[in-house]
């Protein structure tokens, strides 16, 4: 099939940047939606002109690393996939496709559908993880965990970090992201001794990195591509509320 | 006559490779090993400077494990978070001996069984200590909120994976890579918090910076100003991944390559055993010209998926057409005891001949079936559905096709490199300070890689292995600041600029893939799943022309001062074209097949691998000796002294 791709070209953080349009020329329905770049870069190249730079690495849905909005929408048209799981199969001959980075506060433009999130690593530095250095764990069995509460967990921790509930959101908030990993460790045991300082100085520092807050849009989870459910904003929300209660009384 | 290096039955040790070995009984060895190490002194860790390149299982657990000891730790990825390290892709599980299910299993076995399916070309001792550590890996990772799958009571759960018949492999559905790789990402960002690791993201290391015959350092270009400079450090680790990417198709990720380590061979450090590569039998097949990569479907639906194939050549009828009577479930027949779980090397090589014998299904004939009807009859389909859902949700993603009611289709693909650069027993390379770990050494697996091993060896020399050995090397050589103005690392730096600059000039009529494409087609139809002399020749005349046409008319469009993506893959291209002549010369030279190596001159009259002990049970270490074409072999002699070596059997 044929399409005209309209996309986002800027060369670096400080070009202003704008729509250029593309034809792509026999796609076939069987090529992912990264592979069908590819081909209009080989062509691009070969006429000597600077191919689109977009981000992959697994394109299998897994790494996070690919993600543009397609038709203003995050990851595209297909529900619970990534853009390198999206297949040709879902447009039509003739379709004119748009495709442009994710664009938020917190995640500038690198080149075209590059975008810098490095403000999620910072996220996780703040407090998503358990302070178990290497060697002192206890036996792996000595804490029982219930199989719905691991599921539970690894629904949470199966967030892949692409940021398209970032992109996604009309504040541009990182809410989703966190809350899944608020949640992964906030219901396992092992994750209880720091439970709420972590929430706490996980939303400090989401807030401090220019992540728009939350207002419970629901579009995040809409177009998340591992599924994270809206649940784990509340779970967060909840444990926040505990974590500043904690705080005051250890104030007062 | 020997092709290369020293004749085939010498069996003195080689001067170059002193694999330091300890002897002893097998179950002391490591013990015996940490007490002989030198320690460095808590309050002295901070003085001395580690780079570690690559933030996967084995990069990531080692950057969190040394700056938890306190060393001053600088770790670099390519990719924009440590989180998208390759290892995130694993699926299927890791194995640990913990005998939870009072199967049998034991720390013995797991190191037999590793030894055994490795065909006998994998040190003792190293696979020892591999079985040892992987208990407190589980441990480990538990600890670190890694959500392992749970039986109803809350204990762990596990499941048997190829090649295996015991269940000692762990497993959180099918994202086992993924939660593993978070749970070390967790424990690295807490020590860059900390303040003891400092991540460079979007970093690609270029070249290793020698001094006096040691690794100082390393040059790197950031991948999106395009600077390039040096970092200097007391001892440099790679744990840069496989290299299956010089096959252009493969289940890797697309930025997975071989420029660390084979920059690092050139400045004097031998790749062992580059010819051994494995090749996974269940992916989904190639659909045409402009595929990018192939897709794993993990190996656990071989448990309860079965191989088939039609009886007669030709036969297309429509899979739910073709009676039971037409059916040849190859496998089971051929390999009653295992049937459908026999290891990678076997069930992929069965697969290509039946296709070769024009058996073979779906578009182009390269597809076998692995069918789910007899189990979704047996156990419904909710419960296929809860053991691999997302897996038969990928399937149809990507071929349309529904797999709960037609059969998928699998071809085995390129998957794992078990060859890599030599280390000795402390990982270190044959550079001195230049320490390998993960799937960029060579170290464990021998010839055949058995399933949820990479994930156990990565985290075991990134957590419990690393941590040790290199405070040894450390605490002889004592902290030794050095800044980058050194002229050895102006030298490098000069020489990564020009090789930047001359891709850019070429500006030639072919693109980097396409050489690439050309080149991986060679490698798959001459070293590929069966090898024979006259094609490995055939592809060593081809390989060096195609890298002089490479460096001739390709065209790296761009320039190098901002994130220039065809300039990243061209200088990754530009390695594999050489370090495949390397995989052909050893693949030559190893006139006997063994495990994921198999020459078709040497099989059983059965068609199975056939060792030949007598002359080959050595590790092929290659030395760079400024000519690619004609490299140095070094050999080191393997020893048995627990398991004995035998012809595999599956039956
Ligand atoms: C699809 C798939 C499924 C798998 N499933 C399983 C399984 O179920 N069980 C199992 O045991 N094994 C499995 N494996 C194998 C296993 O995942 C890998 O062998 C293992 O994860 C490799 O880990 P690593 O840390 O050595 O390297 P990687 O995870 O590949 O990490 C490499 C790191 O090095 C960095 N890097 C590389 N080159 C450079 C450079 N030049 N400069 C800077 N940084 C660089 C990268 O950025 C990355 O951070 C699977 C592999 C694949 C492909
Ligand atoms: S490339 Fe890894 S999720 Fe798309």
């Amino acid at each position: 099939m044929n399409l005209t791709l309209k996309v986002w070209r800027q060369k670096s953080a400080n070009d202003k940047g704008a729509m250029v349009a593309y034809e792509a020329r026999d796609i076939s329905p069987d090529m992912s939606f990264l592979e069908m770049l590819d081909v209009v870069n080989e062509e691009l190249t070969l006429k000597g002109e600077d191919p689109i730079a977009f981000d992959s690495d697994c394109r299998e849905g897994i790494c996070g690393m690919c993600g543009c909005v397609i038709n203003g929408q995050a990851h595209g048209p297909d529900h619970g996939a990534t853009v390198c799981q999206l297949h040709m199969r879902k447009f039509k001959d003739g379709d004119t496709i748009t495709i442009e980075p994710w664009r938020a506060r917190a995640f500038p433009v690198v080149r075209d559908l590059v975008v810098n999130r490095s403000a999620l690593d910072q996220i996780v530095q703040a407090g998503g993880f358990v302070s178990v250095s290497t060697g002192s764990a206890p036996e792996a069995n000595s804490a029982p965990v219930g199989q719905a509460v691991a599921e539970t967990a690894l629904d949470a921790a199966a967030c892949i970090g692409c940021g398209a509930c970032v992109a996604a959101c009309p504040n541009a908030s990182a809410m989703l992201f966190m809350s899944a990993k608020v949640m992964h460790l906030g219901v396992l045991p092992q994750g209880q001794p720091e439970r709420y300082d972590r929430v706490s100085e996980m939303v400090e520092t989401h807030d401090r990195l220019g992540f728009g807050s939350c207002t419970n849009i629901g579009e995040c989870s809409a177009v998340c591509p591992a599924e994270i459910p809206m649940d784990v904003i509340s779970f967060l929300n909840r444990d926040l509320i505990r974590s500043r209660a904690g705080r005051g009384m250890k104030r007062a | 006559m020997p092709l290369f290096g020293s004749s085939d039955t010498d069996t003195r040790p080689d001067s170059k490779l002193d694999s330091k070995l300890p002897t002893g009984p097998i179950e002391q060895r490591w013990d015996t090993r940490r007490f002989d190490l030198k320690l460095v002194n808590p309050t002295n860790k901070r003085k001395y400077k580690v780079i570690i390149v690559g933030s996967g299982l084995a990069g990531g657990a080692a950057a969190a494990s040394l700056g938890e000891l306190g060393y001053n730790v600088e770790c670099f990825a390519f990719q924009d978070s440590p989180r998208r390290a390759h290892s995130i892709a694993a699926q299927g599980g890791i194995n640990a001996a913990k005998n939870y299910r009072n199967d049998g299993d034991s720390i013995f076995r797991l190191f037999y069984d590793t030894v055994k399916g490795g065909d006998f070309r994998a040190r003792e001792s190293n696979v020892y200590r591999l079985a040892q550590v992987s208990v407190e890996i589980i441990d480990q990772c538990v600890a670190q909120g890694v959500p392992f799958a749970r039986e109803y009571g809350g204990l762990l759960d596990t499941r048997s994976f190829g090649g295996a018949q015991v269940s000692r492999t762990f497993y959180a559905r099918g994202q086992t890579g993924q939660q593993l790789l978070l749970g070390a990402y967790q424990a690295l960002e807490r020590q860059i918090r900390a303040g003891t690791v400092k991540m460079f993201s979007r970093t690609e290391m270029l070249d290793v910076i020698m001094v006096d015959g040691r690794a100082r350092g390393i040059v790197v270009r950031d991948l999106i100003t395009g600077e390039v400079r040096s970092h200097m450090a007391d001892v440099v680790v790679l744990g840069t991944g496989g290299y299956g990417n010089v096959f252009y198709l493969s289940t890797n990720a697309m930025g997975s390559n071989a420029t660390a380590i084979w920059r690092a061979h050139k400045r004097g450090a031998l790749f062992a055993n580059p010819c051994y590569t494995q090749i996974h039998p269940t992916c989904i097949p190639v659909t045409g010209s402009h595929q990018s990569k192939l897709t794993l479907m993990s190996e656990s639906l071989r448990n309860d998926g079965r191989v088939w194939v039609p009886k007669k050549a030709g036969d297309n009828r429509p899979p739910d057409q073709i009676p039971e009577a037409d059916r040849d479930y190859f496998l089971e027949r051929k390999y009653p005891s295992f049937g459908n779980l026999v290891p990678r090397d076997v069930a992929s090589r069965n697969a290509k001949e039946v296709c070769d014998q024009e058996r073979g299904v779906g578009p182009g004939g390269r597809g076998v079936y692995l069918d789910f009807a007899d189990a979704i009859a047996r156990l419904g389909a909710d419960v296929i559905r809860s053991r691999y859902g997302n897996l038969f949700d990928m399937y149809e993603r990507i071929t349309d096709e529904d797999p709960y009611k037609v059969p998928m289709r699998i071809y085995p693909a390129v998957h794992y490199t078990m060859g890599g650069l030599w280390v000795d027993y402390n990982l270190m390379s044959t550079i001195p300070g230049l320490f390998v770990i993960g799937e960029a050494n060579f170290s464990d697996h021998g010839a055949n890689r058995l399933g949820a091993s990479a994930l156990m060896q990565g985290l075991a020399d990134g957590y419990f292995v690393l941590p040790y050995t290199i405070g040894d090397f450390l605490a002889s050589a004592g902290p030794d600041p050095m800044t980058p103005d050194v002229p050895e690392a102006k030298q490098t730096e000069a020489e990564v600029h020009d090789r930047v600059k001359r891709l850019l000039s070429i500006r030639g009529d072919r693109t980097v893939d396409g050489v690439h494409r050309e080149l991986g087609h060679t490698m798959w139809d001459y070293c590929g799943m069966a090898r024979n002399d006259a094609g490995l020749r055939k592809a060593l005349d081809r390989i060096p022309e195609l890298r002089k046409e490479f460096w001739s008319s390709v065209n790296v469009p761009g320039e190098n001062e901002s994130l220039n993506q065809s300039l990243e893959r061209a200088g990754r291209v530009a390695d594999f074209l050489e370090l495949a002549e390397l995989m052909c010369i050893d693949a030559l030279h190893r006139t006997e097949s063994c495990g994921g190596h198999f020459r078709e001159e040497s099989q059983t009259p059965e068609g199975e691998a056939q060792r030949d002990d007598e002359n080959f049970s050595y590790v092929g270490a290659w030395e760079y000796s400024g000519d690619l074409s004609a490299p140095t072999l070094h050999k080191e002699h393997l020893e048995f002294e627990y398991v004995h070596p035998t012809q595999r059997s599956y039956k």
